[in-house]
């Protein structure tokens, strides 16, 4: 018993620590990574489960990367995922930054409500931020309703229009990705913008630096750790997003994601459905690794 | 010198008003009499009577809570010892691979996860006959997996800002490991682990993609349910919903939020006062 207690506190506690969520890891993440991978290989069959490994095809079936590289479908998908994510990312810059500066401008106690405010969407159910946005982009709502007022007020009378079709479209994919995940471009700018020192600021201004050029040379080159950390926070999300564009976005020109899914759920076509992801993930490593190395810096971790 | 940064409080009011004026508009829209969920007829309550009374709604909502709460604890279980692992173990065979599966499944597109999870189950139920039909066990399982390494990341940076020595010390006056972890690292830890929990929780009550991959017939889950509705359009009883988890979050998240703060702050002042009273 005493040999066991001891090797338990020697090796076995720690073995125990790292094994259990190692092996859970490894079994219910890689192992299905793996198999998908594998699954790219495979030919598709009109069996069940719907794939094989050789018959005319030995062992493995590259058919499905080069259909991924050559279809003009898959080509378009990514291209629209690549567009929407990234106009979405800056934009988010952009209403993002100034808010992030703002945060660290106003005073302490107004500060951390504001913070609550940026964080608070978060908590509330996603499929529902979406869901919002559907109400107000919709033909007969009070939001269409006032900008459709506003460009018949704006434009010539012959461009007048009953409303504005906003609904299935690459504009409202990109407005509602800009909605779900501002936050994720705000929280890191501000944790970079909040550690600058106001003393720098000061001594730009001491020596004659307006306002914008304080800006330009003193606190934009801080913060670019804290713009590729969210912009990359945002944009890996977005590219891969299945919710927003298959509810607000248009169905003629999918998203990858949703491309992914119909492949696999209508087409049952599971090779090419897997082919697709690898090729999504091997797209997202270097944004990936562009996060993990900016993100570090951004908190002011290193 | 300070200026009033007229243009910086200008877009944060833009941004604040962008962020809530959806969400009050979705709950304005909740008290409206008409079918026609964008027109206005008039303030009623019965989509919030129709809602209580749909036995449906009621079904989805409690699986949904029975499946975060079982997967929040099995994630914050796994995600706190990976934490602590990755805190302070710094050298153990496989550690780089250890580190790179915490890592992927934040970055991993949950359509990729989603599918990926099916497959496995698919495959696994016919190499070996587990799991049978999908469902509650299937719908748990993935959840666990994508959550756990969140809980990680929060138990990681906490343990990262806590001090090892106290540790070194109860291990020097003969504790036992296991008996440090429990008197020593899991008490100081314990509001990371709280919060941990709370978004693993949220995670799972939140998720859409990953459930529909890993659900099978008859397991429908409040997000499915709302998003099955959702595909079909704007209807006044999902704004009902809205409302409502609006309202549940802004009367659970946030004073859970408040009081983390503040014993967290608690925390750090008292810990400095002893360090001055030590000086």
């Amino acid at each position: 018993m005493g040999r066991i207690s001891q090797w338990f506190d020697r090796r076995g506690f720690a073995a125990m620590l790292i094994g259990l969520p190692y092996l859970w890891l490894l079994a219910l993440f890689l192992l299905p990574f793996l198999i998908v991978v594998a699954m790219s290989l495979a030919t598709k069959t009109p069996t069940a489960p719907p794939f094989s490994f050789g018959g005319d095809h030995p062992w493995v079936n590259g058919q499905a990367y080069v259909r991924v590289l050559t279809d003009g479908l898959y080509l378009r998908a990514f291209l629209t995922s690549v567009g929407n994510a990234g106009v979405a990312m800056m934009l988010c810059l952009l209403l993002g930054y100034p808010m992030a500066l703002g945060l660290t401008r106003v005073s302490k106690s107004w500060r951390n409500i504001l913070l609550m405010l940026v964080i608070l969407p978060f908590w509330t159910s996603f499929l529902l931020r979406v869901y919002a946005w559907m109400g107000l982009m919709g033909k007969n709502s009070w939001f269409n309703g006032l900008l459709t007022d506003g460009w018949n007020l704006l434009v010539p009378m012959d461009w007048a229009v009953k409303s504005i079709p906003m609904m299935n479209s690459n504009f409202a994919v990109v407005l509602v990705m800009v909605y779900t995940y501002l936050p994720f471009m705000i929280l890191p700018l501000y944790a970079s913008l909040e550690r600058l020192d106001p003393v720098l600021d000061e001594a730009a201004m001491d020596l004659g630096s307006r306002p914008w050029q304080v800006f330009r040379d003193v606190t934009l080159p801080q913060s670019v750790p804290g713009i590729i950390a969210g912009g990359m926070l945002v944009f890996i999300p977005a590219a891969g997003e299945l919710v927003i564009p298959s509810l607000v976005g248009d169905a003629s020109s999918p998203m990858i994601g949703r491309l992914i899914s119909d492949e696999f759920s209508s087409a049952r076509d599971w090779p090419m459905a897997s082919a697709v992801a690898v090729v999504l993930l091997v797209l997202m490593v270097g944004p990936t690794m562009l996060y993990s190395h900016y993100q570090a810096r951004a908190e002011g971790t290193k | 010198m300070n200026r009033r940064p007229v243009f910086l409080i200008t877009v944060l009011c833009f941004g604040f008003a962008f962020f809530y004026i959806p969400i009050l508009s979705m709950i304005v829209y909740s008290f409206n009499a008409s079918r026609l969920a964008t027109v206005w007829g008039g303030f009623s309550t019965k989509w919030y009577v129709s809602l209580f009374s749909n036995k449906q709604v009621i079904a989805a909502l409690l699986l949904s809570l029975k499946i975060a709460v079982v997967s929040a604890t099995f994630a914050t279980i796994l995600g706190t010892m990976a934490g602590i692992v990755l805190a302070r173990f710094t050298r153990f065979r496989g550690r780089l691979l250890f580190s790179g599966l915490v890592t992927a499944p934040l970055v991993m597109p949950e359509v990729i996860t989603g599918i990926s999870s099916l497959i496995f189950f698919i495959m696994m139920a016919d190499w070996i006959g587990w799991p049978g039909a999908r469902g509650f066990t299937t719908i748990t399982l993935a959840h666990i997996t994508f959550s756990m390494v969140f809980v990680t990341t929060i138990i990681q940076a906490r343990m990262v800002q806590s001090d090892r020595a106290i540790e070194e010390a109860a291990m020097d006056l003969g504790s036992r490991p296991w008996q440090v972890m429990l008197d020593v690292t899991l008490p100081t830890i314990f509001p990371a682990i709280l919060s941990g929990w709370l978004l693993a929780f949220t995670i799972s009550l939140d998720d859409v993609v990953i459930t529909s991959f890993t659900t099978g017939p008859g397991s429908t889950t409040l997000p499915l349910l709302i998003w099955s509705k959702v595909k079909l359009g704007v209807t006044p009883d999902i704004n009902a919903l809205a409302t409502l988890m609006v309202l549940v979050v802004g009367l659970g998240v946030v004073p859970a939020g408040v009081l983390m703060m503040r014993s967290e702050k608690r925390r750090l002042a008292d810990s400095r006062l002893a360090y001055r009273t030590n000086d």
